[in-house]
């Protein structure tokens, strides 16, 4: 029989800070310019060039220390570490060996088994390489500087972890965080929160720590899932077959569904880390630090008792609500501009949440205003628009962002109040309908909601359903 | 007493610095790499005892951007030198991982 073994697991975690600038340069971070177009001496290189900080760089990297629980050092430096790759221009990254900004904190996740606490070792500030296009029609990589130089923290895990749930738990948790503090936008699929998986197997019960390998491009929730329970098998294999695990850093090919080793132990790494001598050492004041702890917006643990309390929704639209930065920020704007949080948790917590699944959307990527939200409401709540028209203006406004109200007027979707009209309608469809009126008359209930769908059809939806019934009844 | 560096430490120096030395070139920079290590032994001299570490040669500290974009649009002088360009790239040996 096999033996059974223990999944160990620690992440690296890069995360590309929401600056405006580079870390070293006043060089744009956008994403999308075309090559080489964000980039100058520094963040290329050029001899005698001279990095300066950013200074919201260390300000965002603290403010993640302090919402992580880890101690901020304040006295940290830079140093050089040196590597050879056409994609980093010095041939050195400038990051943080000895001294880094935050350390020792943690992140509590939940578990099955209740709450579990995933330490962290600590978190340094470095600087991004450019990017490899491997040319399709040369032998020959073309490298595009834009990325070079974009402030990155590396937050690096204990190996807390024993399974993809644990993972996938933390690292939702350091993103919810992350995305609420403003200090990123946190997407996996665009590069600009990343994570590498390192990971041992040993015998359950064992106190040493097998062999680890480190995993690369992963770039879902789901990549890393199946990336961890491929590395798990993989190395479970070889310990039974009586071989051993290589330390070695492997890239995951989700399509395959496999893993390669990228790196063979022969080259192996060797950085030569120094000090960096171009830049001075950071010193955080007593001051500086509680600058930025009050500058900390309101976190989801805080938002979500809030919520509760001063709008009264229910557990379970706040917990939605809140699992994204994006939807907590649409709920308050709009909750301001009409002041219905109720109506406005329904919106998201319904119709979004549909259309979201509809379109295959994250939350992080809704576009719509919430003002517009906020006045579709309005027309609801006037009795402007019915609650079918309000639907389909709705999804107007979540693919298009248009103004409901324009948009109601243009294409003539009040609801008609003008009970002499109606009342004609009605007539009609009575007159047209004998049938259903003599079912209605022998008890069918049935019968009087064929008349008001008739009725409604009539109207092209703009009737108010409950000036209908009463009309209906009136006349049968 | 003259630091003795060994031809294993020069290959792998050699190698971590992408250099190919011609046998006469090891043998000067063994000899170089002697010469410096034996300067920086120097320092074993001195009673360092209860000095703090030292980071930086100016006793400065803070030295910060803010965070405001200020560069342009350099692509064609940045890439000017380059040996190799296309499409507004440096062109570079195929490099894949």
């Amino acid at each position: 029989m096999r033996k059974q073994y223990e999944t160990v697991i620690g992440l690296e975690v890069h995360v590309e800070l929401a600056t405006k600038t580079k870390i070293f340069c006043s060089c744009s971070t956008e994403f999308g310019g075309a090559p080489n177009t964000h980039t100058c001496p520094v963040c290329t290189g050029m001899p005698g060039s001279l990095p300066v900080l950013n200074k919201k760089a260390v300000e965002y990297a603290a403010a993640v220390g302090l919402a992580t629980n880890c101690t901020v050092n304040q006295c940290c430096k830079f140093d050089r570490k040196n590597y050879f790759y056409p994609d980093n221009p010095q041939n050195y990254q400038i990051s943080q060996l000895y001294q880094p900004i935050c350390q020792d904190g943690y992140v509590e996740i939940d578990t099955p088994s209740g709450p579990k606490k995933i330490g962290i070792h600590e978190i340094h500030m470095e600087e991004d390489a450019g990017k490899l296009i491997h040319d399709e029609w040369e032998d020959c990589s073309l490298v595009d500087f834009n990325r070079s130089g974009v402030p990155l923290i590396e937050i690096v895990s204990e190996p807390d972890m024993r399974n993809a749930d644990e993972v996938i738990a933390y690292l939702d948790k350091l993103r919810l965080i992350i995305q609420y503090l403003g200090a990123s936008d946190c997407k996996l699929q665009e590069g600009s929160m990343r994570a590498d998986v390192n990971l041992s197997v040993r015998e359950t019960g064992a106190e040493k720590l097998g062999t680890r390998t480190e995993m690369k491009n992963l770039n879902s929730f789901k990549a890393i899932a199946r990336a961890i329970e491929g590395e798990r098998e993989r190395q479970i294999e070889l310990l039974e077959m009586g071989r051993q695990v290589i330390q070695e850093t492997r890239r995951w090919d989700d399509n395959k569904e496999a893993s390669y080793a990228m790196r063979s132990k022969e080259d192996a790494q060797d950085y030569r880390y120094f000090p960096e001598p171009d830049l001075v050492p950071v010193i955080i004041s007593d001051e500086w630090l509680a600058a930025i702890r009050d500058r900390q917006p309101e976190l989801r643990t805080q938002k979500l008792i809030r919520y509760k309390k001063e709008f009264d929704l229910p557990d379970y639209d706040a917990e939605i609500i809140t699992s994204s930065k994006r939807l907590a920020d649409i709920f308050e704007e709009a909750t301001a501009v009409c002041g219905r949080p109720k109506k406005v948790s329904n919106w998201l917590m319904v119709e979004t949440m549909r259309l979201m699944k509809e379109y295959g959307m994250e939350a992080d990527s809704l576009r719509f205003s919430p003002e517009n939200l906020a006045k579709l409401i309005q027309l609801t709540e006037a009795g402007t628009i019915n609650s079918s028209v309000a639907k389909e203006v709705f999804e107007k406004i979540f693919l298009e962002d248009i103004d409901p109200l324009q948009y109601v007027e243009k294409h003539g979707l009040k609801t008609v109040n003008d009970e002499g009209a109606l009342r004609e309608v009605i007539e009609q469809v009575l007159a047209d309908n004998p049938h259903s009126v003599e079912d209605y008359h022998n008890g069918k209930e049935k019968a009087m909601g064929f008349l008001v769908g008739q009725t409604m059809k009539a109207m092209r939806g703009k009737a108010d359903p409950g000036m209908v019934n009463q009309i209906l009844k009136e006349l049968l | 007493m003259a630091s003795m560096i060994s031809d294993e430490t020069i290959e792998y120096v050699g190698i971590l610095a992408k250099l190919e030395l011609s046998p006469e070139e090891r043998e000067q920079a063994k000899k170089d790499m002697g010469n410096m290590l034996d300067y920086i032994d120097m320092l074993n001299n001195l009673d360092t005892e209860g000095v703090e570490p030292m980071s930086h040669v100016f006793p400065v500290h803070n030295v910060f951007r803010e965070d405001t974009v200020a560069n342009g649009n350099e692509k064609d002088k940045i890439l000017a030198n380059a040996p190799e360009k296309k499409d507004g790239a440096f062109k570079v040996p195929k490099t894949v991982e």
